[in-house]
C-alpha cells in the first residue's frame, strides 16, 4: 500500500518515484500508531477516489489540447457546437458521486478519529495522562500520576493510551508529533485534548506546529516510546533530578528561551496544569469531567506572578 | 515630537537592507531624474494620477501588481534560499528577526498588493467595455480606490527601511500580534497598510457592482452578460460581504494594541479564537474574490482560442453563483485542530468539499469548449492550459486538506504551503497574467511580445512543479511552515530542489518583464498594432470599439440582442458601431487630483499612527477627510465632448478599418 502511493504521488509531482523511496520516509504516511494509521487509511481512500476524476481530467485536458490544435486540420470542427445535456449530466454528475462518497467518510472519520475520543486499551492497561503546556519557545510536560514533569522530552509506554491535555502559557501553537498522528492547538487559558497511541518503541520528533515567534523553529521535542519497564526506569530517572517545579521555580521556566534543552523535575506541585489554565481564566478552570467551571486556589495563583 | 521614531529605527545593521535601500535610492533617482529631463512630470498628473478613466486605472493598478510581484518574489526566493542553507547547524543568513518579517511580508503583498491589484486592474480593464458602458459607475472613487492601494503598498515598503514589518504571518494571529508579544511597530505597519488598502478595495467592489448592476447596455439581461462580467459581480459582492469583516477583525486587533482592550488577548477576557472566525470569515472568500476573475478570464480566452462558443454558459454562471454563496460556509476548515466538535468539523470539511462540484464542472466546460475546436496557441492558451492542468492537481489537495481527518496531520504544513500557491500561482496569477495578454492589445493599442510570452510560461510552469511539488513531500515528512531551520536531513533535498524551482521562476519574471519591454520597443511595428480594435476574432463587445478605445469608449453605445454579442453581430452583418450615425455630445468626469490629495493623507496618517506621532496623525486624518469635503462640494466635475469630435475620432477610426479592409 506504502509504495502505490508513494508511486502516486511521484506520478503527480513529475518526479521520479525512485528518487522518492531511496530519498525519504514519509512520517505521515509510515504511522506508528493506530490514529495515524487511520489517517493514513483515510488519506489513501479518499486520493483513490479523487483519482478516478483527476487523472482522466489532465488527460483529457492534454488530449484535446493536442488532437484540436489549428494546424491539425484532419479534427473535426464544429464552430456552433455548445451544449449537451448529456455531457452536463455526466460532469456534474461523477464529481457529485466522488463527493458523495468522500462526504460519508468524512462524517465517519471525523467521528471515529475524533483527536477527543478516549482510544480502547487492552484489558489491565492503564492510559497514562500527560498534561502539555506550551510556553515560549519549548514544551512542558506534566505527569500528573507520577509527580513529575519535563521539558523538551515526552516519554511513554508502547501501546498504552495517553491522553494529553493541552494548554499554552503563551501564545497559540499546536501539538503534533507526525509520527503518531494528529495534531491540536495549545491555547492559554483553555485546554485541549488529544489522544495517542505509540504501538512501536522509538524516538519520535514532536514539534509546534503553529507559529509562534521568534524561537518557532527550535520548539522540538523528542516523543519517546518505550516498553513498560523502560518507562518505569525513565520515570525513577526523572524523579532523581535535583529540581523541584513549583510556584517558585514556575515563572522562570516559562520566561522565553530558545532551543531549550532537556529539562527534568523530580516533583510538581499537584495541580500546576489548572493554575496554568486559570490564571488567564479569572482564576477559573473547567473540570474535565463534570465540564463545570471550578475556581483554583488563590493563593497558588497570586504566586506564579500573572504576567511576566 | 516623533513619537517612538528615533534614528536607531533605521536598520543599518543589516546589510541586506542597507543594500536594499542603496538600490531602491538609486532606480529610484534614475526613474525620477528621467521623468524631470524629459519634461514628463506635467504628462503623468494631468493624463495618468489624475485620471479617472478606468482604462488608464487599469494600467496604473497593472504595474502597481507587477512592483508587488517583484516584491514579493524577492522575498520568496529569499525564503527559499535561507531554507536551503539553514540545515544541520548552519543558521543560514536571515536570523528569525528578519526571515519572520520575509514571510509575513510575502503573504501580505503576495495577497493584498500582487493579486488584489492585479484582479482590480483587469476587473477595470474590461467590465466597463464589456457591457458597452463609458465610465465604471463611480469614477473618482476608482481613482480614489486606487491611491488607497497604492499608499498601502507604499507604507508596507517604508517598514522595510524605517522600523520593521509584522513578524506575526500574513493574518497576524493574536496574542502572538498583541502588544505583549509583539511590542515593536510592524504589526503596527501591517494594520494600517490593511485598514488603507481595505478602502480602497472596499470602494472598488461597490464601484463595480453599481456599474454592472446599473450601467449595461441596452438588451444585455443577466444571462447575456460575458462570463469574466459575472465573475467580477460575483466577486464585488465578495468583496462588499467579507471586506469590513476584515476592516472589524484588524480593527479590534489594533484597539487591544492601540488602547489596551482585550478582545484577542489571552487574558482579561480576550478570545483568541474570535480572530480566528473572523479573519477567515474573510479570508476563505477572499480565495474566490480573486479566484473567480481567473476564470472569468480563462472563460473569454478558451473560446476566443479555440474559435467556439464556451460550452456550457449558463452551467458557468451557475457554477460561478453558487461558489459565490458556498464560499461563506467553509471558513473553519482553516482551523479544524482547534478542537470543535466532530460534527462542527464534518459539516465545514463537506461544505468545503462541495465547492469543488461546481470548480470541477467549470474545468470541464473549458474543456468541452476546446473540444472539437480549432486552438490557436497564442500565448494566451499557453497559460489556460497549464492552468487547467495544475489547478486540477490543486483542487485534489484541496479536497485532502478538507477532510478534517487528513487535515489533522497536514494542517500548517508544507503541504498547506504547497496546495495553496498551487490553486494561487496555478490558477489566479496564471489567470490574471492570461487576461493580461489577451487584454493587452485593447487597451495598450498594440499586442505584446509572443515568444517571450510563451518563455516566461515555461519558465513558470516548469518551476512551478519544482519549487512546490517538494512541498508536497515534505508536507508528508511533517515539516511545518514558517520554520528557519532545520535539522533533519530527510528534508535537505527536497528544499534544494524546491530552491532550483524558485529560481526557475526568477527567469519566469525576468521573461514576463523582458516581454514587456520588447512589447513596448517594438510597439510601433505593424505587425504588432491592432488598427481593427479585433485582434483576436473576439465574441464580446470590448472587441467592437477601437484599440485603444476613445476616451468614452462607444460612440454610440451598442445594442445587445444576443450572448457574445459582438459575435452575433459580426456574423449577422450588423456594425455594432453604427458607424456614420448622428453623433451626439458626450457627457464625461473631469480629472481630479482629490484621489491622489486623500492617498497622500491618508499614508501620512498611516505612517504617523504606526509612530505614535499623533500631531502628523491628526493632519492626515483631517486632510483626508478635507479632501473629500473639497470634492464633494466642487460642482465642476464633468465635461461635455462635442458632437464633432466624437464625429472626427469615430471616422478617422472607420477609415483605418476600411483602410484594413482593402489590403
Amino acid at each position: 500500500m506504502k509504495n502505490k502511493l508513494l508511486a502516486r504521488t511521484a506520478r503527480l509531482g513529475g518526479l521520479s518515484s525512485a528518487l522518492l523511496l531511496a530519498g525519504c520516509e514519509l512520517d505521515v504516511l509510515d504511522p506508528k500508531g493506530p490514529v495515524g494509521e487511520g489517517v493514513k487509511s483515510l488519506i489513501t481512500t479518499s486520493v483513490i477516489a479523487m483519482l478516478i476524476v483527476v487523472v482522466p481530467t489532465i488527460i483529457l485536458t492534454l488530449w484535446f489540447a493536442w488532437q484540436y490544435r489549428q494546424s491539425n486540420t484532419s479534427a473535426e470542427y464544429l464552430p456552433k457546437w455548445s451544449h449537451s445535456n448529456k455531457i452536463e449530466v455526466v460532469i456534474w454528475g461523477i464529481p457529485a458521486l466522488i463527493i458523495l462518497f468522500l462526504a460519508v467518510i468524512t462524517y465517519q472519520t471525523c467521528h471515529s478519529l475524533d483527536p477527543y475520543k478516549r482510544l480502547e486499551a487492552e484489558a489491565n492497561t492503564k492510559p497514562l495522562h500527560v498534561q502539555v503546556v506550551a510556553q515560549d519557545w519549548k514544551w512542558l510536560f506534566i505527569y500528573p500520576e507520577q509527580g513529575i514533569a519535563v521539558v523538551n522530552q515526552l516519554a511513554m509506554p508502547v501501546n498504552t493510551p495517553v491522553d494529553f491535555d493541552i494548554t499554552s502559557d503563551s501564545v497559540m501553537n499546536s501539538f503534533f508529533i507526525p509520527r503518531l498522528g494528529s495534531m491540536i492547538y495549545a491555547m492559554a487559558g483553555m485546554q485541549t485534548q488529544l489522544h495517542l497511541l505509540a504501538s512501536e518503541p522509538g524516538d519520535y520528533m514532536g514539534e509546534s506546529a503553529n507559529y509562534s515567534g521568534r524561537g518557532f523553529s527550535d520548539m522540538r521535542f523528542h516523543a519517546l516510546a518505550m516498553s513498560n519497564d523502560e518507562f518505569n526506569a525513565w520515570v525513577e530517572k526523572v524523579r532523581a533530578s535535583s529540581e523541584q517545579l513549583d510556584s517558585q521555580t514556575y515563572p522562570k521556566l516559562a520566561a522565553p528561551s530558545e532551543a531549550n534543552p532537556v529539562e527534568y523535575f523530580a516533583h510538581v506541585e499537584p495541580g500546576m496544569f489548572n493554575t496554568i489554565v486559570a490564571k488567564y481564566n479569572n482564576g477559573m478552570v473547567m473540570d474535565k469531567s463534570t465540564g463545570k467551571m471550578i475556581q483554583v486556589q488563590q493563593s497558588a495563583m497570586s504566586d506564579m506572578n500573572m504576567k511576566e | 515630537m516623533l513619537g517612538r521614531l528615533s534614528l536607531s529605527a533605521i536598520p543599518l545593521d543589516v546589510p541586506i537592507l542597507v543594500g536594499t535601500f542603496i538600490g531602491v535610492l538609486i532606480v529610484g533617482v534614475a526613474v525620477l531624474g528621467l521623468i524631470t529631463y524629459y519634461g514628463k512630470w506635467g504628462y503623468l498628473w494631468k493624463e495618468w494620477f489624475t485620471t479617472v478613466d478606468h482604462k488608464r486605472l487599469a494600467v496604473m493598478y497593472i504595474v502597481l501588481a507587477l512592483v508587488a510581484l517583484a516584491r514579493g518574489f524577492a522575498d520568496a526566493i529569499m525564503m527559499r534560499t535561507q531554507l536551503a542553507l539553514a540545515y544541520a547547524g548552519n543558521p543560514g543568513y536571515l536570523p528569525p528577526h528578519h526571515y519572520d518579517q520575509i514571510f509575513s511580508a510575502h503573504g501580505t503583498i503576495m495577497i493584498f498588493f500582487l493579486a488584489m491589484a492585479f484582479m482590480t486592474g483587469l476587473f477595470n480593464f474590461i467590465v466597463p467595455l464589456q457591457i458597452g458602458a463609458r465610465d465604471v459607475a463611480y469614477p473618482f472613487l476608482n481613482n480614489l480606490s486606487f491611491w488607497m492601494t497604492a499608499v498601502a503598498f507604499i507604507l508596507v515598503n517604508i517598514s522595510l527601511f524605517i522600523g520593521e514589518f509584522s513578524q506575526c504571518g500574513w493574518l497576524a494571529y493574536p496574542p502572538l500580534s498583541e502588544m505583549q508579544f509583539s511590542p515593536g511597530v510592524g504589526v503596527d505597519y501591517y494594520i494600517w497598510a490593511i485598514q488603507i488598502s481595505g478602502v480602497g478595495t472596499l470602494l472598488t467592489g461597490v464601484n463595480f457592482f453599481v456599474t454592472i448592476v446599473k450601467m449595461r447596455a441596452p438588451g444585455m439581461t443577466w444571462l447575456k452578460m460575458p462570463v469574466f462580467t459575472w465573475t467580477a459581480f460575483c466577486s464585488s459582492i465578495l468583496i462588499m460581504a467579507t471586506f469590513p469583516v476584515l476592516t472589524v477583525a484588524v480593527a479590534l486587533l489594533g484597539l487591544d494594541r492601540y488602547f489596551g482592550m482585550h478582545f484577542f488577548t489571552n487574558d482579561g477576557g480576550g478570545n483568541q479564537m474570535l480572530y480566528l472566525n473572523l479573519i477567515w470569515a474573510w479570508g476563505h472568500p477572499e480565495v474566490y474574490i480573486l479566484v473567480l476573475p481567473a476564470f472569468g478570464v480563462f472563460s473569454e480566452v478558451v473560446p476566443a482560442f479555440s474559435g467556439k462558443p464556451l460550452f456550457g454558459y449558463k452551467t458557468m454562471v451557475y457554477a460561478t453563483c453558487s461558489i459565490m454563496v458556498l464560499s461563506f460556509l467553509v471558513w473553519v476548515h482553516h482551523f479544524f485542530t482547534m478542537g470543535a466538535g466532530p460534527d462542527v468539523n464534518a459539516f465545514f470539511g463537506i461544505a468545503t468539499m462541495i465547492i469543488s462540484i461546481p470548480t470541477g464542472v467549470k474545468l470541464f466546460n473549458w474543456l468541452f469548449t476546446m473540444y472539437k475546436g480549432r486552438i490557436q496557441y497564442h500565448a494566451c492558451m499557453y497559460w489556460a492550459v497549464g492552468f487547467m492542468v495544475v489547478f486540477t492537481i490543486g483542487g485534489m489537495t484541496g479536497v485532502m486538506l478538507a477532510i478534517p481527518g487528513s487535515d489533522f496531520v497536514l494542517h500548517n504544513s508544507l503541504f498547506l504551503i504547497a496546495h495553496f500557491h498551487n490553486v494561487i500561482i496555478g490558477g489566479v496569477y496564471f489567470g490574471y497574467v492570461c487576461g493580461m495578454n489577451f487584454w493587452a492589445p485593447k487597451v495598450l493599442g498594440f499586442k505584446m511580445n509572443e515568444a517571450w510570452g510563451i518563455r516566461a510560461f515555461w519558465f513558470w510552469l516548469v518551476g512551478f512543479f519544482f519549487a512546490f511539488m517538494p512541498l508536497y513531500v515534505l508536507g508528508f515528512e511533517g515539516m511545518t511552515r514558517r520554520i528557519n531551520h532545520y535539522d533533519n536531513p530527510a528534508w535537505h533535498p527536497w528544499m534544494l530542489i524546491a530552491e532550483v524551482g524558485a529560481v526557475l521562476i526568477l527567469f519566469g519574471v525576468v521573461c514576463q518583464l523582458m516581454q514587456i519591454f520588447v512589447s513596448i520597443r517594438d510597439c510601433n511595428k505593424p505587425e504588432n498594432r491592432d488598427f481593427t480594435g479585433d485582434p483576436w476574432n473576439g465574441r464580446t463587445l470590448e472587441w467592437s470599439t477601437s484599440s485603444p478605445p476613445p476616451v468614452y469608449n462607444y460612440a454610440i453605445v451598442p445594442h445587445v440582442s444576443s450572448l457574445d454579442a459582438y459575435m452575433h453581430d459580426k456574423e449577422n452583418g450588423i456594425d455594432t458601431r453604427q458607424a456614420g450615425a448622428q453623433y451626439e455630445a458626450i457627457h464625461m468626469p473631469k480629472n481630479t487630483a482629490a484621489g491622489i490629495s486623500a492617498g497622500a493623507f491618508a499614508l501620512i496618517f498611516g505612517f504617523a499612527a504606526v509612530w505614535y506621532i499623533w500631531w502628523l496623525a491628526a493632519i492626515g486624518l483631517v486632510g483626508v477627510i478635507a479632501t473629500i469635503i473639497a470634492r464633494s462640494a466642487n460642482k465642476d466635475i464633468d465635461y461635455y465632448i462635442p458632437a464633432e469630435e466624437v464625429a472626427r475620432i469615430e471616422n478617422e477610426h472607420t477609415r483605418k478599418l476600411m483602410a484594413q479592409a482593402a489590403e
